[in-house]
């Protein structure tokens, strides 16, 4: 292994300047788009009182488990000690603070009173999970940013591999708190449930290594920098072993829920499309299983992934599984009736008890929850590569692999 | 000799007079002051008690079917104006008629906030908003409520609604405000004025719903509740629940 060089990108480049004006006008409309929900309030979207969260928290959900799974990639190297992951570690920590920031933006923007923020920060129930993950996310922006300055400071360097592996721990707590949004809600029938947690962080494996591949092709192809076959061949393995898992965590969810009678009936509306679950049975076999779980694996594992191409659509389609995973977890979640006259049939009722009600998103939440959510994301990683020594020279094989023998000598 | 025997009676038997006064008082008194204490108009200044838990009755055998006058009541009472967006608008009470799968049988009955008391809504709540009175009201302090709906996510009765737009007509003691959350208060402003009482309950004509305090073993509701089963929607979750249901 040669050593690594990191450098900046030049930013100078018409397409540089080009790819932020795209970004920043996405971003832009994204926050007219909360502006306009926020002047003639939620009625204008999809969101109703049974449908309380919309699209704008499936993406800013998505967006912040793949922040901590981001992250991920620099704990390989950190806490697992693989030296191949090593030139990878500050791009991933990069992503993994530009992601949570994007999907705190579209959480905060979709708020009834987002102008209250300042509310949030001073009134605490410690008793609520919403106030623990205020902590978590807090703590996670400060870890990593001291995480990532440790790895560039060589006189902090030494300091880089306890900052890792704190920031590991600190990520685990922090998805499983997300997990715990959903885990630790007794009154509807799909939540309520352990497995939540660990199966949030099997998703954030999944949701933050399929954007990191993504960024990391197009960084590279975009800026003419050498990306060698060994990092994308370990990454790639990667993500297909992690799709794998969360099809284990959702397999054993599914099939607690059909032992017991209590639930036959969210099973039958998620599985089946029983009373009116017909979107979101389509949604999960179609999108989140076969397009965006079985497709990405078996490409993943096949030979078709020794071209670039078919990783990069892998990867798109694992990060539309995650979003298709996270819309029938939230939405469907919510549009099962609650369970609140247990043997009995709702005759008729003046809340639309019993009913699962037809969601629609409407244009400004895909806006605010694409647009803003990816938008500022991508817009800190653009801005963050351009300003600081995040990407490598070359990830050529014989800087990254460990086991590189050169060709002309085997 | 005889004279002063004659006093010393006489002075035993008023003491033994006055005794039995006073302590016919000393028993009597303090029920009537405790009894005037909970009806009367709690001063503004004075901090909200345990001593009193409000709760509700509600009869399903009295409650008639296609009857809504609770619902008309309450939601004129607090300003709570319907927009003829059903999906979106506020909800504080409603009538939900139902079948039992297995016999048939049929009733109807309001459902509302039912004031537990181990709230989820107040368990979720990031900022402390959605808190319970010491006398058992779960409110929301509108002034903090940020409107991240996670106690509508966290109540398993639906009793929470989420200001979708612009309110008018607001009653002065029922404040409300678009982005943020509320639900039944147990007409606080009435409870609060010494009423004993709420506008659903007073609308009712069929004596179906009964209000008053669950820890007062001599109140209507605390009697009926001891006399008559009664049951609590979703009782398996123990939230202990401010409101409870007859035949149903």
């Amino acid at each position: 292994m040669k050593p690594v060089n990191f450098t900046q990108i030049e930013g100078k480049s018409f397409g540089y300047w080009a790819l932020l004006g795209v970004l920043g006008a996405i971003t832009l409309t994204g926050f007219v788009a909360a502006m306009y929900m926020e002047h003639h309030g939620h009625y204008v979207t999809g969101m109703t009182n049974q449908i309380v969260w919309g699209m704008p928290h499936v993406f800013a959900v998505y967006l912040i488990i793949a922040a901590s799974g981001a992250l991920n990639i620099a704990s390989i190297a950190s806490v697992f000690g693989k030296a191949a992951y090593e030139p990878l570690a500050p791009l991933s920590a990069l992503l993994a603070i530009a992601l949570l920031t994007g999907g705190l933006v579209v959480l905060i923007l979709d708020l009834g009173r987002p102008d209250r923020l300042i509310i949030a920060m001073t009134y605490w129930n410690l008793k609520s999970i919403f106030a623990w993950n205020q902590l978590l996310y807090n703590g996670f922006f400060v870890i990593v940013i001291l995480y990532i300055w440790f790895m560039m400071e060589k006189r902090m360097r030494k300091y880089s591999k306890v900052a890792g592996m704190i920031a590991f721990i600190w990520r685990l707590i922090l998805t499983t708190g997300t997990g715990s949004i959903f885990g630790f809600l007794v009154a509807r029938q799909s939540y309520d449930a352990a497995i939540m947690a660990p199966m949030f962080i099997m998703m954030s494996f999944v949701a933050g290594l399929a954007i990191y591949i993504l960024v990391l092709m197009i960084a590279y192809s975009w800026t003419g920098r050498e990306l060698g076959d060994s990092v994308l061949r370990r990454l790639k393995n990667l993500l297909a072993v992690f799709i794998s898992a969360v099809l284990y965590f959702v397999l054993v969810y599914h099939l607690t829920n059909l032992y017991a009678a209590e639930h036959h009936g969210i099973e039958a509306f998620i599985l089946l499309g029983k009373n009116g679950g017909s979107q979101y049975s389509s949604i999960f076999w179609g999108l989140q299983i076969l397009i965006g779980s079985v497709v990405p694996t078996i490409i993943l594992f096949s030979s078709l992934s020794s071209q670039r191409l078919m990783i990069g659509i892998a990867s798109a389609l694992a990060v539309l599984g995650g979003l298709a995973q996270m819309y029938v977890i939230i939405i469907g979640g919510q549009a099962y009736p609650l369970d609140i006259f247990p043997g009995m049939e709702i005759v008729n009722s003046g809340f639309m008890d019993g009913m699962s009600v037809a969601y629609s998103t409407s244009l400004p939440e895909i806006i605010l929850g694409a647009g803003m959510g990816f938008g500022v994301a991508l817009i800190m990683v653009v801005i963050g590569i351009s300003v600081l020594r995040f990407l490598p020279q070359s990830l050529a094989d014989e800087i990254v692999d460990p086991h590189y023998v050169a060709k002309a000598s085997s | 000799m005889a004279a002063s025997k004659e006093m010393t009676d006489q002075s035993r038997r008023s003491f033994v007079k006055q005794t039995a006064a006073g302590a016919a008082a000393m028993s009597v008194v303090p029920g009537v002051i405790l009894y005037d204490v909970a009806r009367a108009a709690r001063d503004p200044g004075d901090a909200v008690t345990d001593r009193t838990r409000w709760g509700m009755l509600i009869d399903a055998n009295k409650c008639v079917d296609g009857c809504t006058d609770c619902v008309t009541a309450c939601h004129e009472e607090n300003g709570v104006h319907q927009l003829g967006r059903p999906a979106t608008d506020a909800q504080w009470i409603r009538k939900v008629h139902l079948r039992d799968k297995q016999t048939g049988r049929e009733y109807g009955i309001p459902v509302m906030c039912q004031h537990c008391e181990h709230p989820p809504c107040v368990d979720v709540c990031p900022t402390g908003s959605s808190f319970k009175r010491a006398d058992g009201i779960v409110l929301v302090d509108k002034h903090i409520c940020i409107g991240c709906r996670y106690c509508m996510m966290a109540c398993p009765y639906k009793a929470r609604s989420f200001i979708h737009e612009d309110v008018t007509g607001q009653a002065v003691h029922a404040p409300r405000g678009k982005g943020t959350v509320e639900s039944c208060t147990f007409c606080i402003h009435k409870v609060d004025a010494g009423e004993g009482t709420t506008a659903c309950v007073q609308a009712c004509q069929h004596d179906a719903l009964v209000f008053g305090d669950l820890n007062d073993p001599d109140s209507r509701i605390s009697r009926e509740l001891a006399k008559y089963p009664s049951r609590q929607l979703r009782a398996d979750l123990r939230l202990n629940l401010g409101v409870r249901y007859r035949n149903i």
